[in-house]
């Protein structure tokens, strides 16, 4: 690895960070759907849904955070397509830089800019009544796991960005991420769905990481549920990982 | 400085084509055993019409692209071999002005010194926003540029770090007269100091203004390279005509808004 990689990825991040908060708006939209499902579940359908706790925001909040970053990732593979396609990729290209900081910068301003998102969904969900007996170590896996989660997501974002032919495309790969959410523990417990639903819901990735976020905001015993959030987490950031890189050496050579 | 030191920076030549460059895309052959030499501190001129396979050629030898045969050597380092060594000593001006929209016109030039990693970028950013007429719109968001400026910008980022050679892929392309011109003397001073550069072009002009060799690149191949002079020589020899002599278009749009002697004729240049 260059010996510049460090130096160079926090110059470029530093680029793209000044991108985030010159639109401001792409925080604000990432959040905003959230927050609406979130008003509109805990005060529209939510007094009809029975999740045995004693308060729907608590059991909701885990869900949201994920489709919010499940929709934030599409900003990073449009700023990435935009890139390509402005010219400024192949300048740095023919700059004596580490080439793979221009991809790392991407990725890490993603995982900032979901965070923000997250904060401020999470200040929206204390408005509404949400209460956490968590102490800071388990705020602290909470962090830990939406970042891994984001850091993933945002992987596979890359490699879309890296290979739509239209700006449409390079976002559109996020719509079935953000549903994903849905048909899991999330807005409700798996038990009351049928058969093949349950299944599904049960066997797929944001289940475990919904039910490890859930019990860490309760002050409840994990179980193994975060070593499946884990695995499903790493596992999906090592595959798209190589994947994009293999992506991007195709592209530049 | 001795003899040495000399040779040791300006190896010669500053960038070498042989054994045939080729390139292909798929079944599209671009390039097709291409050939050329160009001496440090010239000008030298790729000429030819779109789809010659100009732009091919500069994305090979700024490393972008990799040639399917054929070797390219730029300040004696070898493009596929050695392509770190090569990016330290070039730099690359895109057929479309390669800025970043939402920086400013400052932020954009303190970003590229960073990342050729040279101190005081502040102080380079703004040595070149003034000598680039830019100091005024320093500070605002380049979407807010005109194409001259942004394109002015573009220069100005590729001259960060004085690079020892300068690729220019159709520079003025876009840009009015009174752009052109400015470019062109920015051009002149560059190689005035040493830089070598190779340009793009469609218009004949340009390349009869600025350049000291031409190389005329048809359907992937130089079908003849030289100074103009030499150029000259190909076709029959000049007659003496009566040719009663108009403006062009050009001459009355410059004395219309007045170059205000911004611009004399390089052809003096010795």
């Amino acid at each position: 690895m260059s010996t510049h990689f460090f130096g160079d990825t926090a110059v470029l991040l530093g680029r793209s960070m000044r991108h985030i908060f010159r639109s401001v708006d792409t925080i604000i939209t990432t959040a905003i759907t959230p927050i609406a499902l979130l008003l509109l579940f805990v005060y529209v359908l939510g007094g009809a849904i029975e999740t045995g706790t004693d308060n729907y925001v608590n059991y909701l909040l885990p869900g949201i955070m994920l489709i919010a970053i499940a929709s934030g990732i599409a900003y990073t593979a449009f700023r990435l397509f935009t890139d390509m396609k402005s010219g400024i990729f192949e300048r740095f290209h023919s700059m004596p830089i580490a080439r793979s900081s221009v991809l790392w910068a991407h990725v890490l301003t993603s995982v900032v800019a979901n965070l923000l998102s997250v904060i401020i969904i999470v200040l929206v969900g204390l408005l509404m009544g949400f209460r956490s007996s968590s102490g800071p170590l388990e705020w602290l896996a909470v962090a830990g796991i939406l970042a891994l989660f984001t850091l993933a997501l945002t992987w596979v974002a890359v490699i879309a960005g890296l290979t739509a032919s239209t700006v449409e495309g390079a976002s559109a790969f996020s719509y079935p991420l953000i549903f994903l959410p849905f048909i899991s523990s999330a807005f409700v417990p798996t038990e009351t769905t049928p058969g093949p639903v349950r299944w599904f819901a049960e066997n797929q990735p944001v289940t475990a990481i919904v039910n490890t976020i859930q019990h860490l905001f309760a002050g409840q015993p994990v179980g193994s549920d975060i070593w499946i959030a884990l695995a499903w987490c790493v596992g999906i950031l090592v595959l798209a990982y190589v994947f994009a890189m293999a992506v991007y050496r195709h592209k530049i050579t | 400085m001795n003899i040495e030191e000399t040779s040791m920076q300006n190896p010669w030549p500053a960038i070498r084509v042989q054994q045939g460059l080729e390139k292909s895309y798929k079944d599209l052959s671009v390039l097709r055993g291409v050939d050329f030499d160009v001496a440090p501190g010239s000008i030298f001129a790729l000429l030819g019409s779109n789809g010659a396979g100009k732009t091919t050629i500069v994305r090979i030898l700024s490393t972008l692209l990799r040639s399917d045969a054929g070797t390219a050597t730029v300040s004696g380092f070898n493009v596929t071999t050695d392509p770190l060594r090569v990016r330290e000593s070039i730099s690359l001006t895109g057929q479309f002005a390669a800025v970043d929209e939402i920086l400013s016109g400052r932020e954009n030039l303190v970003l590229v010194a960073k990342l050729r990693h040279l101190k005081a970028s502040g102080q380079i950013a703004d040595d070149l926003l003034a000598r680039f007429n830019l100091a005024d719109a320093a500070s605002r968001k380049v979407s807010t540029y005109s194409g001259g400026m942004r394109r002015r910008l573009d220069i100005a980022m590729s001259l960060i770090g004085q690079p020892k050679v300068i690729f220019l892929d159709e520079p003025t392309t876009g840009l009015d007269p009174e752009g052109r011109i400015e470019l062109w003397q920015v051009i002149e001073e560059l190689a005035r100091q040493g830089t070598t550069v190779l340009l793009t072009t469609q218009y004949l002009e340009e390349a009869e203004q600025l350049a000291d060799r031409i190389a005329i690149l048809h359907q992937g191949r130089i079908i003849t390279n030289g100074s103009l002079a030499e150029l000259k020589q190909l076709l029959p020899p000049a007659k003496v005509e009566y040719v009663e002599k108009q403006p062009t278009l050009e001459d009355i749009f410059l004395a219309l808004v007045g170059n205000d002697g911004k611009y004399e004729s390089s052809k003096d240049r010795s």
